[in-house]
């Protein structure tokens, strides 16, 4: 019900702003269906966002990006945690939440985009699984 | 704890824990330790400085996946102090053929970061040969991540990076047609789609692409990219597969391929925005807005417009607010009328967060391309029908402005606000524009049936009750003009609106018992302003060229008139601020605005009320002055400039006020003038920071910021000297990409003589230029110049009026006076006009410290311990003009 279950910021915001921000967005995003598109416009961003089950993925990005090109990242991303955790679940990450944090770290970087292999991305979490 | 800071409590606590951590020698721990460092901490946090070291120690050291911690680390929040010791090992890093692509790609993104944050520090001169070293990559994975370099390198040079140009156009062909490409990297059998985009948008950088065979080859992949995708079941495949394509299209635009090309482009997109799917509804839309830019596919476009008008009324307000944008864009002269009349129509339905767009988009395209004038009032006025309470009063004062300065719209705009008016149910702001209009306008039409002054004021009258305190003022304001107008007078009539402002003389709101009075005394010395009229044959011509010229609303000057004979101390906002005009002798340049600044009362601005003040006094004082030479052979000239200053040439005037000069009065004075600046419905991009505060900062400073939004920063330096000053304008693009069109005019009162050197018409990405301004001071005067200051980015056109601060009091000059010098003075004052003398009421009380400091801003100098009264301050200044040399004022203050 708008609980924010992982963030992650590429530009610093204080916390009060971060608040803020999630909350404005959480609402509008909820408040759309399922025959609306993707997009929504948010001050100077754009949000692309997309909805599993009860779990919202929620992109900020400038004017400049590939919307269709992100809306499939976040699927991409969901991808690799189903590798990971096995059909993953707002659970699996709430309770693994620096795990959720690792694979986000390997994939995007100050906002670029990294690694999309899946296979890649998971090595350095193995690697720490078996330590 | 992560989870904590998540939820939005502050963890403090945990950040020594953390950088500490780092430097664990374990794999998990330290790994840990990073995450939450990257996290938590910024990049001008204390604690990182600890962990530089530790973080330098594991960029050079062996391990490498301790080598991608620290490099993600520094990735996600280096600063500058990162980027001065590490950039040198990162860039060895990026190079070093020993390195895994798992460390490289890293390090790619590392350096991208440091390079974004302080470009200074990090050295990339001779960088476009590794570049080029780079993308021969096979590795996808650093591909990527070395593509966002170069994205953020190219942006900033292109020139130097053009040997990669044809590198990235062969990456883009091994993809694209999915040679070498391994399965890991595959999405839904699409080779690395990021990658792709990524590609695309750094060739978006080059402008152009000179070699034959790269282009040829670019523009086979690309036709092979258009023709090659098809919508297809699965939902992931699809928006793959289009997030490709619309890349593809965005870079063909770019490229300004081939007509052939180019129709086609149109034609897909003319499917998508047909298809049920949202996502790839609202991205069609969304290009086929930047396709506009290119010329000539505008026609291609137009044939779509009935599917865009089908978007309009999507439920989506994403997708609505695409199509409207996409509407404004490909709107002319042709289909204009088709456009505006179908967003009148969508306004019924509409979301309310659209309306406020929606009406302002509407009143833009009513206005830029109406074929005729009267087309436009009826539709301004639909629109406040419709959504009156989402229209901004810019829109209402511009149809004001309009019906004023075009005489034969005047009776045609008065018929259909009394129309409008008489509907039972009216919204406000119709109300206002209505009364408006009838108060100025409806003596045109006193001889059509039904619109005799008694039917028009009754008309009128019935809204009076349902409306609002601050349209009342308005409405009170038309009475009083109908009056004026009713020639011979009905005494029945007169009797109705005297009983009116009767009654609101002891209305609890200022405003409207501050004109009611006004109006009602005005209206009483209805008499002596007939003998007036009768003595000076001149005087009726030049009531009505004035009225004419002034736009403004609020009093014409057959009030002013009566204003002079009026009795003097009552403070007056509304009448008095009219009294620009007529000491302009010509229209201002631009107005609108002015309607809201006029009725604020509530501006409880010291300096305001200031000035208010002063010009009534001033007028006070120029009522003397007819009073001893009357009729004037020019009618003007006895209104002309703040008569205390209009002494002959060299003369030195002096004159007092107990309360503040006229002459300080100047910035904010020229806040109530009709010349405010004006954001008309060009604008659709915000401004950042308020620009009337801004405006008036800079009446006391002399740099500082004048205007800004998200593309461009004006800044001001200015000195002066005398009566001269020069004012260079920096103009700063904000953008990684260039403003063109850029234009900048002056438009100076007839005061002031200005030069403004030559604008270049494009400013680059992130670049200043500066454009000095030479400006002489002619004679005194409070208009203020405006600076009409356009650019195009993107699509959007935009258009600014700024006021400039080249302000009276810029042309003053501090002067220290002695005791000996100025009591003489002072007494050899006698009376208006050289000796002013105001008394401010209703003045937030002010410091004394503060008050000087204020003078002291203004230019005037404060002569301490002049006066025996440490109450009283005193004050001195000269004023230079090119035609009056110095004067020389003096200021008292007396609390």
């Amino acid at each position: 019900q708008g609980q924010t279950r992982l963030a992650q910021y590429y530009e610093w915001l204080t916390l009060e702003e971060r608040r803020a921000l999630e909350g404005e967005i959480v609402r509008k995003c909820l408040a759309r269906n399922e025959q609306q598109c993707s997009f929504v416009e948010h001050r100077n961003y754009k949000i692309v966002y997309r909805r599993y089950a009860s779990l919202f993925f929620l992109v900020g990005v400038d004017n400049d990006e590939n919307e269709l090109a992100i809306l499939e990242f976040i699927h991409l991303l969901v991808e690799t945690m189903d590798r990971h955790f096995g059909n993953v679940c707002e659970l699996d990450i709430m309770f693994h939440i620096e795990k959720a944090h690792f694979m986000l770290e390997e994939m995007v970087m100050n906002g670029s985009i990294v690694e999309t292999s899946k296979a890649n991305i998971l090595s350095p979490i193995q690697l720490m699984d078996k330590a | 704890m992560l989870y904590i800071y998540m939820l939005g409590y502050d963890v403090d606590f945990g950040h020594m824990e953390a950088v500490s951590l780092i430097s664990a020698p374990k794999y998990p721990e330290k790994q840990v330790g990073y995450i939450v460092t990257s996290c938590l901490l910024n990049e001008n946090h204390d604690f990182l400085r600890l962990a530089i070291n530790t973080v330098r120690n594991d960029i050079i050291g062996r391990n490498e996946t301790f080598q991608c911690l620290a490099l993600t680390l520094v990735g996600n929040i280096g600063g500058r102090e990162f980027a001065e010791s590490l950039a040198p090992d990162v860039q060895k890093l990026l190079l070093s053929s020993s390195c895994r692509p798992l460390v490289r790609k890293k390090a790619a993104l590392c350096l991208l970061r440091l390079f974004r944050k302080n470009p200074d520090v990090v050295n990339v001169d001779g960088w476009a040969d590794r570049m080029t070293q780079l993308l021969d990559e096979r590795d996808l994975g650093v591909l990527t991540s070395s593509m966002s370099l170069l994205v953020a390198l190219v942006s900033n040079n292109h020139e130097a990076y053009w040997t990669c140009l044809p590198k990235c156009v062969k990456i883009l062909e091994r993809l694209a047609r999915n040679q070498d490409v391994p399965q890991e990297y595959t999405y839904y059998g699409i080779p690395s789609p990021w990658l792709q985009v990524k590609t695309m948008r750094a060739l978006q950088y080059f402008p152009t692409i000179e070699d034959p065979n790269t282009r040829r080859t670019l523009f086979e992949v690309l036709q092979w990219i258009l023709m090659g995708t098809d919508v297809v079941k699965n939902v992931n495949k699809n928006n793959a597969s289009h997030a490709v394509l619309f890349e593809a299209l965005a870079l063909v635009m770019h490229l300004d391929a081939e007509k052939e090309m180019m129709s086609q482009c149109v034609a897909l997109l003319g499917k998508f925005i047909a298809v049920r799917e949202p996502n790839i509804r609202y991205l069609g839309l969304e290009n086929m807005t930047r396709m506009l830019i290119v010329a000539d596919v505008q026609e291609s476009i137009k044939r779509h417009q009935a599917q865009i008008i089908t978007s309009l009324k999507d439920p989506d307000i994403s997708i609505c607010r695409r199509a409207l944008d996409l509407l404004y864009g490909m709107c002319d002269i042709t289909n204009a009328k088709d456009i505006v009349e179908e967003l009148l129509q969508y306004l019924n339905s509409a979301d309310f967060t659209m309306r406020e767009e929606l009406s302002l988009k509407a009143a833009i395209l009513a206005e830029k391309f109406a074929p005729d004038l009267s087309w436009y009032v009826d539709v301004i006025l639909q629109l406040i029908e419709k959504a009156g309470d989402f229209i901004s009063d810019d829109i209402w004062f511009r149809v004001v402005q309009f019906v004023t300065n075009n005489d034969d719209l005047q009776p045609y705009a008065a018929a259909k606000a009394k129309e409008y008016l008489d509907k039972p149910a009216v919204d406000e702001k119709m109300v206002k524009v209505c009364a408006y209009i009838l108060g100025e306008y409806s003596h045109l039409l006193a001889r059509r049936p039904g619109c005799s002054p008694k039917e028009i004021f009754s008309i009128i009258h019935e809204k009076l009750p349902s409306v609002s305190t601050t349209t009342i003022p308005l409405l009170l304001s038309a009475y009083a003009k109908i009056l004026m107008h009713t020639q011979p007078p009905d005494q029945v009539l007169q009797n109705q609106i005297w009983t009116i402002f009767t009654k609101y003389e002891s209305c609890i709101d200022a405003e409207i018992q501050q004109r009611a009075v006004e109006y009602f005394a005005l209206s009483r010395k209805g008499a002596a302003v007939m003998d007036i009229l009768a003595e000076m044959p001149k005087f009726p011509e030049r009531q009505s060229s004035l009225i004419k010229k002034a736009e403004d609303a609020e009093a014409d000057t057959a009030e002013q008139s009566a204003l002079k004979l009026r009795a003097q101390q009552q403070p007056s906002n509304a009448l008095v601020v009219t009294d620009q005009h007529p000491s302009n002798g010509e229209p201002p340049p631009v107005f609108v605005g002015q309607l809201s600044v006029v009725k604020a009362p509530n501006m409880n601005n010291t300096e305001d009320h200031y000035s208010t003040e002063q010009v009534l006094s001033q007028e006070n004082g120029n009522l003397s002055q007819v009073d001893q030479q009357p009729p004037s052979a020019d009618p003007l000239s006895d209104l002309l400039g703040p008569l205390a200053i209009e002494g002959p040439p060299g003369a030195t005037v002096q004159y007092e006020n107990s309360a503040v000069s006229g002459l300080e009065s100047g910035p904010d004075v020229v806040d109530g003038s009709a010349i405010v600046p004006v954001e008309v419905g060009t604008n659709t991009i915000q401004p950042i920071g308020n620009i009337a505060v801004r405006f008036h900062a800079l009446c006391l400073k002399d740099s500082g910021v004048l205007y800004e939004d998200p593309y461009i920063q004006i800044g001001i330096k200015a000195e002066w000297r005398a009566h001269q000053g020069r004012l260079v304008l920096f103009l700063g693009n904000k953008n990684t990409s260039p403003l063109v069109s850029v234009q900048a005019l002056i438009l100076p009162p007839a005061h002031l003589k200005m030069e403004l050197s030559l604008v270049p018409d494009t400013i680059p990405p992130r670049a200043q230029v500066q454009c000095p301004l030479e400006v002489v001071n002619l004679r005194p005067s409070r208009d203020v110049a405006v600076l009409d200051f356009s650019y195009k980015f993107g699509t959007h056109m935009v258009n600014i009026k700024l006021r400039l601060p080249a302000v009276l009091n810029k042309f003053l000059q501090p002067l220290p006076v002695s005791a000996e010098e100025f009591f003489p003075q002072w007494r050899s004052l006698s009376g208006p006009p050289l000796k002013l003398q105001e008394v401010v009421r209703g003045v937030r009380p002010m410091a004394l410290p503060e008050m000087g400091n204020l003078l002291h801003s203004y230019r005037i100098a404060i002569s301490p311990g002049l006066d025996p009264n440490p109450n009283n301050l005193v004050a001195s200044t000269t004023f230079y003009s090119e035609n009056t040399r110095a004067i020389v004022c003096l200021v008292g203050n007396m609390f």
